[in-house]
Order: C-alpha cells, then sequence, then structure tokens
C-alpha cells in the first residue's frame, strides 16, 4: 500500500510541476474569458454611420422611413450615381422603374450582412406600415405597443418531484446536460491517453523492468492510473476556482447597461444561429436566476463520480493498450481504436439522448457503463427522480463500478505480460489469451 | 553459507522451453558468472529470480527459506540489461523515489545516495535530467540506484556495456569491495574476458539447460587439453618424441601437446637431453572463451521455435 502511494505521489508530482500542465490550467480558463470578453466587447462597439442617399421616384419612403443606429437616410435634390460620393454619401439607394420590389444599392464598398439586413428590414418595415395604415387603417407603432402591453407567450414549466412542486427549465438542463456530458468525453480521452503514453514511456524507457523488480505491476498500473487521475481533479478543482473568480469579476467590471447593451445588440444580428445564441447568452440575470434552480449538490457529486469511474473503468483499458505498445507509435493508434469507439459511440448518444432524456436509448445507454458515463451526465440535469428514477441512477452506479473493477483485472493480465514484452508487436488476439492465461 | 539456491526450475513460453529443468546454487559473498549465448534463457532465469516472472515448476531458496517475491524482493537489487530511467525525472528525486520503493525511509534514502553520490563523484548532478546525461553517466547512475539498498543479492546483467575503461573499472571495484561486505552477486554476460576476471564461479547455460557449473579455475582445468608452450634460445633442427607432439612452431617457442601417459616433466627432460636451454615453459589453459565457443558450437545458435508438449 505504502509503496502504491510512493508511485501515485511521483505520477502525480511529475504532471502537476509539468510547465505545460501549469499552463494549460491556468490559461484555459483564461482564454476561454478573454474570448467572452472581447466577444461582448467588439458587439458593443460603435457601429459605422452610414449615410444612404435615396432617389424615391414612388415616394413611399421619403419623411417615413426611419434612421437606425447604422443607416441615416437622407433624399437630397440632384444625386446620382455619378457624384454620390463626392457629396458625402457611402450608398446610394435607388428603385429603378419606380417599382418598389426592385431596388438597387450603388455604393463604393460592399455592404456588411448586418447593414444589408438592417437595410432590407428597415425598407420592408416602412412599407409594411404604409400598407397597414393605406389599406385597414392600422397604425404599427400602436399595435407594437398593444403587443407589448398583452405581453408574448412562454411556456411556465412546473413539475412535481414527489410532493414538491418544482420550477422547471428543460433550456437550463439541455445546456447543463449538454456541458457535463462533453467535458466527461474530452477528459476521458485526454486523460485516458495520458495513461496509455506513460504506460508505453515506462516500457520504452526500459524503467519498467527496475520498477517491477521492486513492486507488482499491478501496483506500478493502479498507481498511474490513480496518480493522472488526480491530476484530472486538481484540473478541474483549479478551473472551477478560476472561472467562478473570473465570472465575479467580470460581474462586477462590466455594468449591467454594458450586458444590456451587449444583449441588444447580439439579438440586432440576423441569422437563426446568432438569435439562438443570444437566447443562450442574453439574459444574463435571466442565467443567474436560473441557475439557482438546478440542483448544482447533486449535479456535482454525480459529475464528480461518474468522471471519477467513468475514468477508472477506461484508463485502465488505455493503461493495457500502452502495455503492448512497442517504440512504434502507430501500433498504439491502431490498438488504441476500440477503447476510442465507444467513448466516440457515447457521446453521439448523448446528443441524441439529451433531446430524449427518458426515452428507451437514453434510459439504456445510461446504465451500460461503456456510455454510462457519459450519458447519464446528460440525463440528471432533467432531475432526479423525475426524469432519472432512483433506481436507474444507483443500478448504472453499480454497474459503472462493477465494470470499472471488471476492465482493472482484465487490463491487469494484460499489462503484465505486455510491460515486459518487447520486439513482439501485440495484436488483439495475443491481448486475449494473455488476460486469460491461468498464471 | 548458501544465499540461493534454485532447483528444478522451469519456465515454458508457448512456443520453447525458456528454461529447461536448471538447479544450481550460489555461496553468499560470490561473486557469479551466469554465461550464456543470446537467447539461452539468461534473461527469463533472472526474472524469476528477481521475483518478476513465476517458475511453472521447480523452486528457489533464498537465505535458507522459498522465496517470496513479494517481500523478498526488498533484498535484491537487479539491474536489467535495458537499463531503464525516467528520462523528464530530476536525477536526485530519481535515485530517492526508486530507493523508496525498496522500502527504505526518506531520511535514510537520502544518507545512502549521498554516500554513493560523493563516492562516484556525481553530486553534482543532483538537479539535472537524466536526458542530460551520457549513456556511461546513466549507467553509473543506475548502478547505484541498484546496490542503494544495500540488498544481499544483486543482479548486474551486462553492467560494463557503454563504460569507458575508466568507468568502467571504477564499477568493477565497487563490485568487490560490495562482494567482501558480504553481497552476493551475479552477474550475467557474453563478455568472457570480464568473467575470468571477477567471477568466482560460472554457470553456463544453452538452449535453456545448464551445461557447465563450476568454478572458473575448475572449468578451465576440466577443458585443458594438456597444452604447453616452451621457450627455448635456440629451437632444435628436429623435434621428435614420443611424449608429446608440436601442435605450433613460432620464433623462439614451440607449443607441445603431451600424450596420453606421459607427463610436462617428460617434455622438459627431452629438451634438456636435445641440450637446449629451457627459458619459459607453462601450461597453456584455454580461456573462457574457447570454452564457451566449444560447448555453444554445434548447437543451432539462433533459437527455434518449438511446439512444447509440457
Amino acid at each position: 500500500m505504502n509503496k502504491i502511494l510512493l508511485i501515485i505521489k511521483r505520477e502525480y508530482l511529475v504532471r502537476v510541476r509539468n510547465k505545460t500542465f501549469i499552463l494549460s490550467t491556468i490559461l484555459t480558463p483564461l482564454l476561454f474569458a478573454g474570448l467572452i470578453t472581447a466577444v461582448t466587447f467588439i458587439s458593443i462597439k460603435k457601429v459605422d454611420q452610414e449615410k444612404i442617399a435615396v432617389i424615391d421616384n414612388s415616394g413611399m419612403l421619403e419623411g417615413k422611413i426611419e434612421n437606425t443606429k447604422a443607416l441615416t437616410f437622407e433624399f437630397p435634390k440632384g444625386v446620382d450615381s455619378t457624384n454620390y460620393i463626392q457629396k458625402g454619401y457611402t450608398a446610394l439607394l435607388y428603385t429603378p422603374g419606380g417599382n418598389v420590389q426592385g431596388y438597387k444599392l450603388i455604393s463604393k464598398k460592399q455592404f456588411g450582412m448586418v447593414a444589408e439586413g438592417q437595410l432590407e428590414d428597415k425598407i420592408n418595415e416602412t412599407l409594411e406600415n404604409q400598407l397597414l395604415k393605406s389599406k385597414y387603417n392600422v397604425d404599427l407603432k400602436e399595435l407594437e405597443a398593444e403587443r407589448k402591453k398583452a405581453g408574448s407567450v412562454s411556456i411556465d414549466q412546473t413539475y412535481q418531484e414527489g410532493s414538491e412542486v418544482k420550477k422547471g427549465n428543460s433550456k437550463l438542463a439541455y445546456g447543463i446536460g449538454y456541458g457535463c456530458g462533453f467535458l466527461i468525453y474530452i477528459t476521458l480521452l485526454i486523460y485516458g491517453n495520458m495513461v496509455m503514453r506513460g504506460v508505453s514511456e515506462e516500457k520504452t524507457n526500459r524503467i519498467a523492468e527496475v520498477i517491477i523488480s521492486s513492486v507488482k505491476p499491478f501496483q506500478l498500473m493502479i498507481g498511474k492510473i490513480i496518480g493522472i487521475g488526480a491530476v484530472g481533479l486538481t484540473q478541474f478543482f483549479i478551473w472551477i476556482i478560476l472561472l467562478v473568480g473570473l465570472m465575479t469579476a467580470a460581474t462586477a467590471v462590466l455594468s449591467k447597461d454594458t450586458l444590456k447593451q451587449a444583449q441588444e445588440s447580439t439579438q440586432q444580428m440576423p441569422g437563426g444561429s446568432m438569435q439562438a445564441a443570444s437566447g443562450a447568452t442574453g439574459g444574463f440575470d435571466a442565467i443567474s436566476e436560473t441557475l439557482g434552480q438546478a440542483n448544482w449538490v447533486l449535479i456535482i457529486g454525480c459529475f464528480l463520480f461518474y468522471f471519477l469511474f467513468g475514468y477508472l473503468f477506461y484508463a485502465s483499458l488505455f493503461a493495457a493498450v500502452g502495455s503492448t505498445v512497442n517504440e512504434d507509435a502507430q501500433d498504439a493508434q491502431s490498438l488504441q481504436l476500440p477503447i476510442t469507439m465507444p467513448i466516440i459511440v457515447s457521446i453521439i448518444i448523448m446528443i441524441n439522448a439529451i433531446t430524449n432524456p427518458s426515452g428507451t436509448l437514453a434510459t439504456w445507454a445510461s446504465l451500460i457503463p461503456f456510455c454510462s458515463p457519459i450519458v447519464m451526465m446528460a440525463r440528471i440535469p432533467f432531475g432526479v427522480p423525475g426524469t432519472v428514477p432512483y433506481w436507474q441512477l444507483i443500478l448504472s452506479m453499480v454497474l459503472l463500478v462493477a465494470g470499472f473493477l471488471f476492465t482493472t483485472w482484465l487490463s491487469a493480465k494484460i499489462y503484465r505480460t505486455g510491460i515486459l514484452m518487447y520486439g513482439k508487436k501485440a495484436g488483439w488476439k495475443e491481448m486475449w489469451k494473455w488476460a486469460f492465461r491461468s498464471n | 553459507m548458501q544465499l540461493l539456491q534454485l532447483r528444478n526450475l522451469k519456465k515454458y513460453y508457448a512456443t520453447q522451453k525458456a528454461v529447461d529443468d536448471i538447479s544450481f546454487s550460489i555461496e553468499q559473498g560470490s561473486i557469479f558468472g551466469l554465461l550464456g549465448p543470446n537467447g539461452a534463457g539468461k534473461t527469463t532465469l533472472l526474472r524469476m529470480i528477481t521475483g518478476i516472472f513465476y517458475p511453472d515448476e521447480g523452486e528457489i531458496i533464498f537465505n535458507d527459506k522459498k522465496f517470496d517475491p513479494l517481500n523478498d524482493t526488498l533484498f535484491i537489487g537487479y539491474m536489467p540489461e535495458e537499463r531503464g530511467l525516467y528520462k523528464k525525472m530530476k536525477i536526485g528525486e530519481q535515485a530517492l523515489y526508486l530507493a523508496r520503493l525498496k522500502g527504505l525511509s526518506k531520511n535514510e534514502a537520502m544518507e545512502k545516495i549521498k554516500y554513493w553520490f560523493t563516492k562516484l563523484g556525481m553530486e553534482s548532478w543532483w538537479n539535472k535530467k537524466v536526458e542530460d546525461l551520457s549513456k556511461g553517466m546513466s549507467q553509473k547512475l543506475q548502478f547505484v540506484t541498484t546496490v542503494l539498498h544495500e540488498p544481499k543479492l544483486i543482479i548486474l546483467d551486462e553492467p560494463f556495456s557503454g563504460l569507458d575503461p575508466v568507468n568502467a573499472n571504477l564499477i568493477k571495484d565497487e563490485i568487490f569491495e560490495l562482494a567482501r561486505k558480504g553481497s552476493t552477486i551475479i552477474f550475467s554476460t557474453h563478455r568472457m574476458e570480464q568473467v575470468e576476471e571477477i567471477c568466482d564461479h560460472i554457470v553456463l547455460v544453452n538452449q535453456g539447460k545448464k551445461i557447465l557449473d563450476g568454478t572458473v579455475q575448475g572449468i578451465k582445468q576440466q577443458f585443458k587439453e594438456n597444452l604447453f608452450r616452451v621457450q627455448l634460445s635456440d629451437i632444435p633442427s628436429e623435434v621428435r618424441s614420443d611424449a608429446f607432439e608440436v601442435t605450433k612452431h613460432s620464433e623462439g617457442q614451440l607449443t607441445v601437446k603431451i600424450n596420453e601417459g606421459s607427463t610436462s616433466n617428460d617434455v622438459l627432460r627431452y629438451f634438456i637431453n636435445e641440450n637446449a636451454t629451457i627459458e619459459a615453459f607453462n601450461e597453456i589453459l584455454p580461456s573462457l572463451n574457447e570454452v564457451f565457443i566449444k560447448q555453444v558450437e554445434g548447437t543451432k545458435t539462433t533459437r527455434q521455435f518449438q511446439k512444447v508438449v509440457a
């Protein structure tokens, strides 16, 4: 036991003191925060004013079109396509045949998507406005005001959990579930690979033989796996602290107005994806409000459990593969595939399952140890025991722990033979034989 | 007292009998040579002694008790043929780590490391990394980490490969000193001149079987061919005797093979009678190299894969 501790300590310290670890641990959240800040600031930056000269033959626009932040409309006399630049306009808008559908824009530069979108919206709005007014005698402004008074529809979800009625928020659950599943997916791959490289490095360095003359192969393997797992937990811990710190700092520095402004300007952007993004990022107040609704203790607790045991489940398999690798890194790639495949399949199932967290696929996949860490983590934010009954959660955890014990037992046998086997390229068939040999 | 006894050890792999019924014993404090051509089964044998492999059959008696790989490995220091150290780890920390894996406490380990580093002039290496060392330097470090915990049994697989003569001598002196202090040393190599120089007792294995076992002198005697070298001031033009035959004739020297039933005195008597002045007369014992080659020759030098029916 004492020796395993020594090995864990070495594996942990060597990695934590590594410059790349320190840099990536500190830089990743900073980069993340920097990116968000940069996007925010760019979006609230003052948009260039475009002065547009309009030759309005139809008379539909003059005096009726409103200026926007980015666009100013003027109706000068004696301006045509040859002299609008000299007169200080950036663009000329005209209707060639007096046809209101076919507006033409001449400018000295290509208009951006935002400006073009705004221009189209503005013209449409003006024309629509006039149409409504002339045909139905409706003032759009009044209509808008009425609509605001009435308020638009949004579904207020509540659900029953035991005797308690809880306020639901499927969007939030979706976000958290997706984030957790993805984080586990990435960490499984990163730390699994770290274990594999560590083992194959020990083998090719020939240090394995020296160590194994002092400790049992299993001790070396489990020590490495636990040491690297501890590195992963440390990294998460630092990230959480840094992110919380940065969030606090950001909300302190950025005033509410700036945030609102940022929100508005993102909403002004055209395109569905942008709208969705602003829906998710926008409403800072709403987010911090709804974040409080999630059961954080349960989510973080389960996350740590599924990260840890998911990692342990896969890490020993990665160690087994690492032990069979010789100098050729190419071998590792092909041997690694059967292990990375289930992880990749899990993320595909997860993306599917999160849209229907109580479905058959989601339920089954969250029980099977190969994919349960990723899929179950995507379901938990939807509510326990609402979406995930207790028996499913417990069964999933028990199966994962059992799975981890099984893969560790299996890998230890492969590892024990592989780590001392040189020169020969081991295939899956061989590893299978090593695993089920009697001694 | 015998520190280590191997009794009918067997280890079969799927396609070959790596170790096939080998027994021998090693005296405490002796330097023991385990010889054999490539692929003879030396490494497998050593790995069983170090507790890395379990024998299929037979038993190992260590220190008068049945070998217990879990605890007895603390009394063994093993330096494998292929050196292995963590390249990116600092040398001091590495030595400390390996010593502690052998069960030394931190203070004990530090004390011993300081002693050895000072002794071999390695004090300035502490904060360097192994990747900064030359091959010979890392060899020295590997040797230190092997003997640091004062093992009763030290197993050195080709300890001099890659060392220059000065450093090789340094290590050789340390080996002698360790043996004098009571450590038993198993020395595995195929460099015969080193074996003659260092070892008290040798065992030769080939194709998984023991083919020779004895002291260096004993084996040389066993394989001597009754050859003598006679140095004469003036070689007679014709040498003819019933007692011996001349096998080689060179400048001022004759190599003679004594026939059965005669002794070296008969050779001397002949030359005295011939009135030749004898300047030197000595027996030519075969070198271990010759014995080795003679024993191994004729067998297939590379191992053939065969189906094992165990």
